[in-house]
């Protein structure tokens, strides 16, 4: 583009004023500012802290926290084994054994033997969730995940199943199976107290 | 010398360290608060809850008990001696300029003279020749280190520190010609009979102001700490108590900047038509040092609402600020007020 393009716009920076360079009237309405902060949390209850062992903050529904594997109503792990969520998980802490499924369980050819997550490489993607054609593998609005040892925060299968035990009341399943009447939508209501996380 | 007398300077530098290292413990907990608050936050508010105190009142302990307790460590690659030197420096140089600093009034009318070193000629003078030692401290800490963070922040602050002594020496000069004194209790006692000093010498005072936030090492002049481009600046590699003396040299900096600024700007221990000079005996004493400390904590306040408010300055802005606004207009400030305390002496006869 040449300099004396007709479709070359200049911008100028503005002027100061004097009183602008002195910086003296900003100064005063930054300070007018903190005020006015310093004033609503003292005066006004504004501040957004959360106390947080007595008080839980409520993640929004779609928080992407502690995973959970996902129970049919027989009480049987929804997983079959095909392995897409290892695959797709870009931190590779997903760890499957498949087996073949017992012969009481006609709807499927495997299941998992062993389910293991480790929590501590997750990057908590969610991708596992959306790769997962059954909707056996979710992350819930647990965010409160600690744990003395790394051994500890090495999840297996019946760990992951107890966390669908714990919250299956406050997040119902999020998509609900294919032919099956719509799923309520996700109640924001969390758990209770995560202390009592296994 | 009169055995007595010694004896009371003793108690009273007791009393004034004391006082004023339990209030730096507290300040550092009003500031954590003050950022809170100013953050939508609501800041520390659990140590002493078990004892039912508000507000975390037992936090300063817990801080200084972590001080104290905390590993010690002097990186291998430090020039030792300086190294070890330069936290004492900082502290030793905030803490003697308290030995003139008045804190209650002085002289006849008070039945004890609340200052360690009372009636000092010389007072503000010493002030600032003790206060500048600070900056010992401060590059003595940066080169011991041995580390190039520590070394910019200490070369930053030496450049800052130097350039702004003449705009904070010269501020004060128009309030020491109306009173014609450099001694504190004078100048307080002036502004008594003719009103308080911010009236006479608002751009003094601004420039003041200014000047003592740079020297504090205050926000929006900290460039020589600037965690973001300097790590921690001259502090990078001091650890434990060690850390704990910079910042409590820091602290006592403030303090005594904000009772400088009492003593030279707002009159003191006076306040108009309720406490003047005219009061005398124990009970006006004593309320005249609780005035004083409440002005004074009202600019330490303020010094926190700034810093909480305003971003630090770029390396140039700050030189710029020093040598090409507020020099010359230090000197036009100076020049006007004596040729009006002049031209007033004169005609006043």
């Amino acid at each position: 583009m040449r300099l004396d393009d007709p479709h070359l716009k200049r911008l100028e920076p503005p002027r100061l004023t004097l009183l602008d360079r002195l910086y003296v009237p900003q100064i005063a309405a930054g300070l007018g500012v903190t005020a006015k902060h310093m004033a609503g949390v003292v005066f006004g209850n504004k501040a957004i802290t959360v106390q947080y062992p007595e008080e839980q903050h409520v993640p929004s529904p779609n928080y992407r926290g502690v995973h959970r594997l996902n129970k049919d109503e027989q009480g049987r792990v929804k997983c079959v084994a095909c392995m897409l969520c290892a695959t797709a998980c870009p931190a590779h802490c997903i760890d499957i054994v498949g087996a073949t499924a017992p012969e009481t369980w006609p709807d499927r050819e495997k299941y998992c033997e062993s389910f293991v997550i480790d929590e501590l490489r997750c990057i908590y993607c969610g991708m596992c969730e959306e790769a997962c054609p059954v909707e056996a593998i979710e992350l819930t609005g647990l965010y409160d995940l600690t744990g003395l040892s790394r051994e500890q925060m090495i999840f297996d299968k019946a760990k992951l199943l107890s966390v669908f035990d714990l919250t299956k009341d406050a997040e119902p399943l999020k998509y609900g199976t294919p032919p099956g009447p719509a799923s309520p939508p996700p109640s924001t209501q969390l758990l209770p107290p995560a202390s009592n996380m296994p | 010398m009169d055995f007595w007398l010694l004896v009371g300077i003793m108690i009273k530098i007791l009393v004034v360290v004391g006082i004023t290292q339990g209030a730096v413990a507290y300040l550092i907990l009003v500031e954590r608060k003050v950022v809170a608050y100013s953050q939508d936050r609501i800041g520390p508010n659990r140590a002493g809850a078990e004892f039912g105190l508000p507000f975390a009142l037992l936090q300063p302990l817990a801080d200084g008990a972590k001080m104290l307790l905390k590993e010690d460590v002097v990186p291998g690659y430090v020039n030792k001696p300086i190294f070890i030197l330069a936290p004492a420096i900082s502290i030793i140089a905030a803490m003697i300029g308290f030995a003139v600093v008045p804190f209650g009034s002085v002289g006849p009318g008070s039945p004890i003279d609340f200052q360690i070193a009372p009636n000092v000629d010389v007072g503000i003078v010493y002030v600032f020749a003790v206060g500048s030692l600070a900056v010992y401290g401060v590059i003595l800490g940066g080169w011991a280190s041995n580390n190039k963070y520590s070394f910019l922040g200490g070369l930053r602050s030496s450049a800052q520190l130097i350039s702004y002594e003449i705009p904070l020496g010269m501020s004060i000069l128009g309030m020491v010609l109306w009173s014609g004194s450099l001694d504190l209790n004078q100048i307080i006692r002036w502004q008594d009979h003719n009103g308080w000093g911010i009236l006479w010498q608002p751009l003094g005072f601004l420039l003041f102001l200014i000047s003592a936030f740079a020297e504090t090492n205050r926000l929006p002049f900290d460039l020589p700490e600037s965690e973001q481009e300097l790590v921690g600046g001259y502090h990078t590699e001091y650890s434990a108590m060690k850390f704990g003396m910079f910042f409590l040299g820091e602290y006592l900096h403030i303090i005594t900047v904000s009772y400088l600024t009492v003593v030279l700007f707002f009159g003191g221990w006076e306040i108009p038509f309720l406490v003047s000079g005219a009061q005398t005996g124990w009970f006006w004493s004593f309320v005249k040092v609780l005035v004083m400390a409440a002005k004074v904590g009202l600019m330490i306040f303020f010094i926190m609402w700034v810093r909480w408010t305003l971003p630090r300055f770029r390396y140039d802005q700050l030189m710029d600020l020093a040598w090409k606004r507020m020099i010359p207009l230090a000197i036009l400030n100076l020049v006007v007020t004596a040729a009006f305390v002049q031209w007033w002496r004169v005609w006043r006869g």
